[in-house]
């Protein structure tokens, strides 16, 4: 759950940290990578150390303030940790997050999409009319629905990629048009209501009851970690290289299966692993995985870190462009059949509300408390997870304690602003060496 | 739509014939010749304003030229955008040594080139070769993995040449690739550009540095407002010749003719 590290696990743990360079004394031979010093817990500590001051604190800190929040809230009202609580949250956090997701591909190159809340409210719609009012089987509907936010996204990708519209005023454009398409769709017959037991319903209703399933879950990711950490060892060893001591390794699998095991007996005491945070956890993980391991990723950072290199470099800008807004439209759809599901229906009062931004704001909201740089080139999915934990325990939190919406919404603004000012002072000192 | 035409028994890499090019109202460049051979190295000197960038662009495919002709091994080719000149193995180092500052040194070399296995990225291999590279080209990087924010100018350079090497081009453009270096690392540089050279790879090197061009290239063409003044052997041609072809206080013989070798010319 690195921030932003496009290399993933053949990257030294400390390299990117430019305030360790005095200390890399890289070896006579050159081969010397950028490591702490002593091997095991020692290397380890020294490795949080340095992230914790370089650039890379951005996600340290993250947990450290979710973690605050945590207690804060659970000191003012003790059923904030209660397993029911917790796993509702984990439910709640799913839309929001999975737009967030979205967000955070066209984040990495460098643009906003401003769409995201209406294309989510017009999904929501268009699923609604047509199962309900049209009577077009469930799963088409779904598909319709998600295949109209691709489209929507297509649209602002041309405009921007093609045309060279800001990306902007594209998305605002999209903003108000696909609300009002939504309210269009909806006009006739007003609020819909979906039908209880179906699908889209079940998507945040389900949950998997066994213990199995979640401690399952748990240990296959953390096996996971632990397999991919030690195969990338042996390579890098086998080739002459350094990587993280076996006893790193060994920490940061146990800090990983501490946190799986506890969210999973957490979630056993209640109803077991909720569907929607699965199907989360799967986007998330597979997103990380083409963004960081696969060339076409690699391009996406690329492009976010500097297009004129990229596109001197081959890299087919219009097209990378058109995608990332085409998967954040989709992603913004997805999201929308799974507010639409929170609700089990669609009326023209949440399309109003997806439209007036809320969705929008706590989605990239989420995405920069998360990690994910409004500059374009760093972040990872895995700041829609940690960001969008950090906004809904928030609004959980402040439910609890009957806090009325004006002062959440301050809040959370507030968070955001904080958010966003320790994104720019991470660039800019990070800018530093390179003007030296 | 390759039609080769035979002009001596060791073609130029690349040769252009009579290129002209107009950016609106303004002629940036007037019948231009120019030939580049392997293992050498060719200056194209000139104030400003006097096309060396222009020309630069055309060869890279960034604008092309409105008229004339261009050679590739002694066969004719068009070169309409920067993917062309890629293809036939011409690679370009901008001044602004452009990179990815979030990507580290492997990620910036191998861009656009990635190794990958089945799908899936292949670092270890990456950082391997780059490595090697590294090696053979005796570049003083620590680390390979180092993000490139953190690197010098003149290791921003060596990087950025390195790059352009990864596809084992044919022609190398440098556009004035001394202007942002400190003195040590101008004489690195112009070790890398030997070095190079002697691999058998032709070399156009942008620059208005005298000393530069009497220290690395072979030989040296001179534009003058967008048209050739001359074409010097470095070695044997006096310096103030070279300049006064450059600002314009001698106006070369050769002007207006083609400034390749003679025999070369039918």
């Amino acid at each position: 759950m690195r921030g932003g590290e496009p290399s993933g696990e053949a990257q030294p743990a400390g390299a990117g940290d430019g305030s360790g360079a005095g200390g890399k004394s890289s070896g006579a031979d050159g081969h010397g990578r950028a490591r702490g010093p002593g091997p095991g817990i020692g290397g380890f500590i020294h490795t949080v150390r340095t992230r914790v001051r370089g650039p890379e604190r951005g996600p340290a800190l993250v947990v450290l303030g979710l973690i605050m929040i945590c207690v804060l809230f659970q000191v003012l009202n003790d059923r904030f940790l209660s397993p029911r609580n917790l796993s509702n949250l984990s439910v709640d956090i799913v839309s929001t997050g999975l737009v967030a997701v979205g967000i955070v591909f066209v984040l990495l190159i460098g643009e906003i999409d401003l769409s995201v809340g209406s294309v989510s409210g017009l999904a929501g719609a268009a699923f609604a009319v047509l199962n309900v009012n049209l009577g077009v089987p469930e799963w088409l509907a779904m598909i319709v629905a998600v295949l109209s936010g691709m489209a929507a996204g297509a649209v602002h990708g041309f405009f921007f990629a093609w045309v060279g519209v800001p990306s902007f005023v594209v998305t605002l454009a999209g903003l108000l048009a696909w609300n009002g398409m939504a309210l269009y769709l909806l006009g006739a017959s007003g609020t819909i209501n979906l039908d209880e037991n179906g699908l889209v319903a079940s998507l945040t209703s389900s949950y998997f009851g066994q213990p199995a399933v979640a401690y399952g879950l748990a240990a296959l990711g953390t096996a996971g970690y632990a397999l991919a950490c030690l195969r990338t060892r042996t390579r890098l060893t086998a080739a002459g290289m350094r990587y993280r001591s076996p006893g790193e390794i060994g920490v940061r699998s146990g800090l990983l299966a501490l946190v799986a095991f506890s969210a999973a007996y957490t979630l056993n005491q209640f109803q077991g692993l909720p569907l929607a945070l699965l199907i989360f956890l799967v986007v998330i993980v597979v997103s990380d995985y083409v963004l960081r391991r696969t060339r076409y990723g690699r391009r996406v950072y690329a492009l976010g870190g500097g297009a004129v290199a990229a596109r001197r470099a081959g890299v087919r800008v219009v097209r990378v462009r058109l995608v990332m807004f085409m998967t954040s439209g989709t992603l913004a759809a997805i999201g929308g059949l799974f507010v639409a599901s929170g609700l089990t229906s669609a009326s023209p009062t949440t399309a109003r509300a997806a439209g007036s931004g809320m969705l929008l704001i706590n989605a990239i909201a989420a995405a920069v408390i998360g990690g994910t740089s409004l500059f374009g080139g760093r972040g990872s999915t895995w700041s829609a997870l940690l960001g969008a934990l950090v906004i809904q325990s928030i609004a959980s939190g402040m439910a609890l304690l009957g806090v009325e919406d004006a002062l959440q919404f301050i809040i959370t603004g507030a968070v955001l602003l904080a958010a966003v000012t320790a994104d720019t002072l991470a660039r800019r000192t990070e800018r530093m060496p390179a003007q030296a | 739509m390759r039609e080769v035409v035979p002009l001596a028994t060791f073609p130029p890499v690349l040769a252009l014939r009579g290129i002209s090019k107009r950016f609106g109202g303004v002629q940036a460049l007037v019948d231009v010749e120019l030939q580049l051979r392997a293992g050498e190295v060719v200056a194209l000197a000139g104030d400003n304003g006097a096309g060396k960038s222009t020309l630069i662009k055309v060869i890279s495919g960034v604008a092309p030229a409105d008229r004339g002709i261009i050679e590739w091994e002694g066969g004719l080719v068009q070169i309409k955008q920067p993917h062309d000149a890629h293809a036939l193995g011409i690679a370009t180092v901008y001044q602004d040594l452009a990179m990815c500052d979030n990507l580290d040194i492997v990620g910036n070399l191998f861009l656009g080139r990635e190794i990958d296995r089945v799908g899936v990225l292949d670092e270890v291999e990456m950082e391997r070769q780059a490595r090697e590279l590294m090696h053979t080209l005796s570049m003083r990087i620590p680390d390979v993995r180092m993000p490139v924010a953190a690197l010098s100018a003149g290791q921003r350079q060596a990087v950025s040449i390195a790059h352009s090497l990864m596809g084992s081009p044919k022609v190398l453009l440098l556009d004035e690739p001394t202007a942002a270096l400190g003195v040590e690392q101008t004489s690195h540089l112009f070790d890398l550009i030997e070095q190079i050279r002697d691999r058998g790879m032709a070399i156009l090197l942008i620059s208005h540095n005298m000393g530069d061009i009497k220290a690395v290239a072979d030989r040296v063409a001179v534009l003058r407002l967008g048209r050739n003044n001359g074409l010097f052997d470095v070695n044997t041609t006096p310096q103030e010749q070279v300049i006064s072809s450059i600002t314009g206080a001698a106006d070369n013989a050769k002007t207006h003719r083609p400034t390749g070798d003679d025999e070369v010319w039918p």
